[in-house]
């Protein structure tokens, strides 16, 4: 029960660190990692969620019967493609606050906010 | 042309952005983009007609098959939400030219309205899709380049506040996507109608609740729910004003379409309202929300900001009357929809015309603005009266439809708390009313002008807007009335 369902509980597990480091990181770069993991855990779901035991590669040929299911798989490009360019706008606000700032860390930037206002 | 409406409504601005590109000076960008917009709407108003006049639009994207094929389902509701989002951002787009030309730089202008029509396009493409997934990739569209185009603010606060709503949106529409596959998991569908024939069959297993509980959290960031609101002021803020404008109309009544969708259409009312104690948890939220955000924004020096959190209250208001969960409160929270969406463009375009004029919305600098730009400020009255909830604003319209809810339900402490919210709006409302007419004007500054002409006509249009579905409710009583009743009687 528990090694059958492996998969899963690296996608947990996968998850929850990510979320942990968006969430307890004050580094912006940090956050974000933290970000694609846990997106990447997402796409291992719907990949492993789309496995079928004994099934193939759904390719039509004789003799086969079982074919795993390839639409998660495909739904996950798409979800990848997101990913990256979240990744990549995420990135590149990262580089604007950098200069505009003069640092990635969230605490520091706070506190020139504060004075600020 | 007539049967292929649904997909035009989002491919139009969809294909217009990335052809500005082709086009390089500032002004013949905002025309094209001016235009594509139109189309939308134009395009919105066609399929509201036809929607109230035969029903519900299905549209097989390619011509395949429902279950396998995408599809692209327009009712009552999903027409009312295309109207709301592809007018508002017209009329928002038309002062765009003079607005963005002093706040963000001429290299510039031209991804703005890229940028803007992506946005518009990501909207427009949640609310026609009747594909789970498909609505994943929109959210993300219209997401990615909100924090673009928020980042395109003139402050350097803009870049933090931006960063912070990619964070929380992010997380969000990630929630969004795990229910999806929770769901798919169980049903082997994606397809709106045909989960909602499916989930009763297993809406008994753990995996479909933790599949709601995802979906419901995460819409829940998008639209800004008290407590998950704290993206929502900086980056309102500190946005360029044109784009707040858009933003604060669309934005988050988007996200409260999705709720409504998934809530009602999708697991349907019976399980949405049993499997946890929803009903409650969104009252105590929706109620916190609307006193929390109005005290908040009393307190607020910037004028955006106070509008900022002004709009988290009145997202309290509509999941007040969500959580009702009759036909009249689902009718009142999808006019203060329509509503809220009139006053807010109205209101933030205002201060962008004030932005134009004094490069600035502190409150302290709105002094002596009553006699100067008169016009602009006698728009941010009407539009404050209709926060409150005055007669003969489309504000009283939907107030009235929630009191009637909440007492049609014997809610009566829920009544009592929703007219002492309102009573808190005419605090923070007074507020700039006693900044811009009660004080001299500010020494140097005696010869402001009022704005120009492009701003005060799309102002005073959604201000006229505001007075005339104030009075005449049948149009927008109608729609919600019918979007209401289909979502309670015959599935999607």
């Amino acid at each position: 029960m528990i090694l059958g369902l492996y998969n899963y509980w690296i996608v947990v597990v996968l998850m929850m660190v990510g979320f942990y480091i968006v969430i307890a990181h004050g580094n912006l770069i940090k956050k974000i990692v933290g970000l694609t993991i846990f997106q990447t855990s997402v796409f291992i779901f719907y990949i492993s969620m789309a496995k079928v035991d004994g099934g193939t590669a759904p390719i039509l040929a004789e003799g086969i019967t079982q074919y795993s299911n390839p639409l998660p798989h495909v739904l996950i490009l798409t979800a990848i493609v997101v990913g990256i360019a979240t990744t990549a706008l995420g990135l590149a606000l990262a580089v604007r606050i950098k200069e505009a700032y003069g640092s990635i860390e969230e605490e520091e930037i706070q506190t020139k906010d504060n004075l600020d206002c | 042309m007539l049967a292929h409406l649904p997909i035009l409504q989002v491919i139009v601005p969809l294909m217009a952005a990335p052809l500005c590109l082709f086009l390089t000076r500032s002004r013949l960008v905002w025309l094209f983009a001016l235009i594509a917009s139109g189309a939308a709407f134009l395009i919105s108003v066609l399929l509201l007609q036809q929607v109230m006049a035969s029903g519900t639009i299905i549209y097989e994207l390619g011509g395949w098959d429902a279950p396998w094929g995408i599809e692209y389902r327009i009712d009552q509701l999903n027409a009312l939400l295309l109207l709301i989002i592809s007018a508002v951002s017209t009329v928002v787009l038309f002062a765009a030219h003079t607005s963005i030309k002093e706040e963000i730089p001429a290299d510039r202008h031209r991804l703005f309205y890229i940028l803007y029509l992506l946005s518009l396009a990501g909207m427009l493409g949640i609310v026609a899709t009747a594909d789970a997934f498909n609505v994943f990739v929109f959210l993300e569209i219209s997401s990615l380049s909100a924090y673009a185009l928020i980042a395109l603010g003139k402050d350097r606060r803009a870049l933090w506040a931006s960063y912070q709503y990619l964070i929380m949106g992010t997380i969000g529409a990630t929630f969004i996507l795990i229910g999806i596959g929770l769901m798919y998991q169980m049903t082997g569908t994606l397809n709106m109608y045909d989960l909602s024939q499916r989930l009763p069959e297993v809406d008994n297993s753990r995996t479909v609740f933790v599949a709601f509980t995802f979906v419901i959290v995460g819409v829940c960031l998008k639209l800004a729910l008290f407590p998950l609101h704290l993206w929502l002021p900086n980056a309102y803020a500190y946005a360029p004003s044109i784009v707040t404008a858009f933003f604060a109309a669309t934005a988050t009544k988007v996200a409260v379409y999705l709720l409504i969708r998934f809530t009602f259409s999708i697991f349907g009312l019976s399980f949405s309202f049993t499997a946890l104690p929803l009903q409650m948890l969104f009252v105590v939220l929706g109620l916190l929300g609307i006193f929390v955000a109005s005290f908040a924004a009393i307190y607020q020096t910037n004028a955006k900001h106070l509008f900022a959190y002004s709009s988290i209250a009145q997202i309290g208001y509509m999941i007040v009357g969500f959580s009702v969960s009759t036909t009249t409160g689902l009718m009142a929270t999808l006019l203060h929809l329509f509503n809220h969406a009139l006053m807010k463009s109205a209101l933030f375009l205002a201060l962008a015309a004030v932005v134009y004029r004094i490069g600035s919305v502190q409150m302290n600098q709105f002094h002596g603005l009553g006699r100067q730009m008169p016009l602009t400020m006698a728009a941010i009255v009407i539009g404050g009266l209709s926060l409150i909830g005055v007669p003969l604003t489309v504000g009283f319209v939907s107030k009235w439809y929630l009191v009637l809810a909440t007492i049609e339900n014997g809610w009566w402490p829920v009544t009592v708390l929703i007219l002492l919210g309102s009573l808190l709006a005419i605090v923070y409302v007074w507020r700039i009313v006693e900044a811009a007419y009660f004080k001299p004007a500010i020494v140097g500054r005696e010869n402001i002008k009022e704005a120009p002409m492009s701003f005060l006509v799309p102002i005073w249009t959604l201000v006229i807007a505001n007075i005339y579905f104030g009075i005449d409710t049948r149009l927008s009583v109608q729609v919600a009335q019918s979007a209401a009743q289909s979502l309670f009687g015959v599935n999607p």
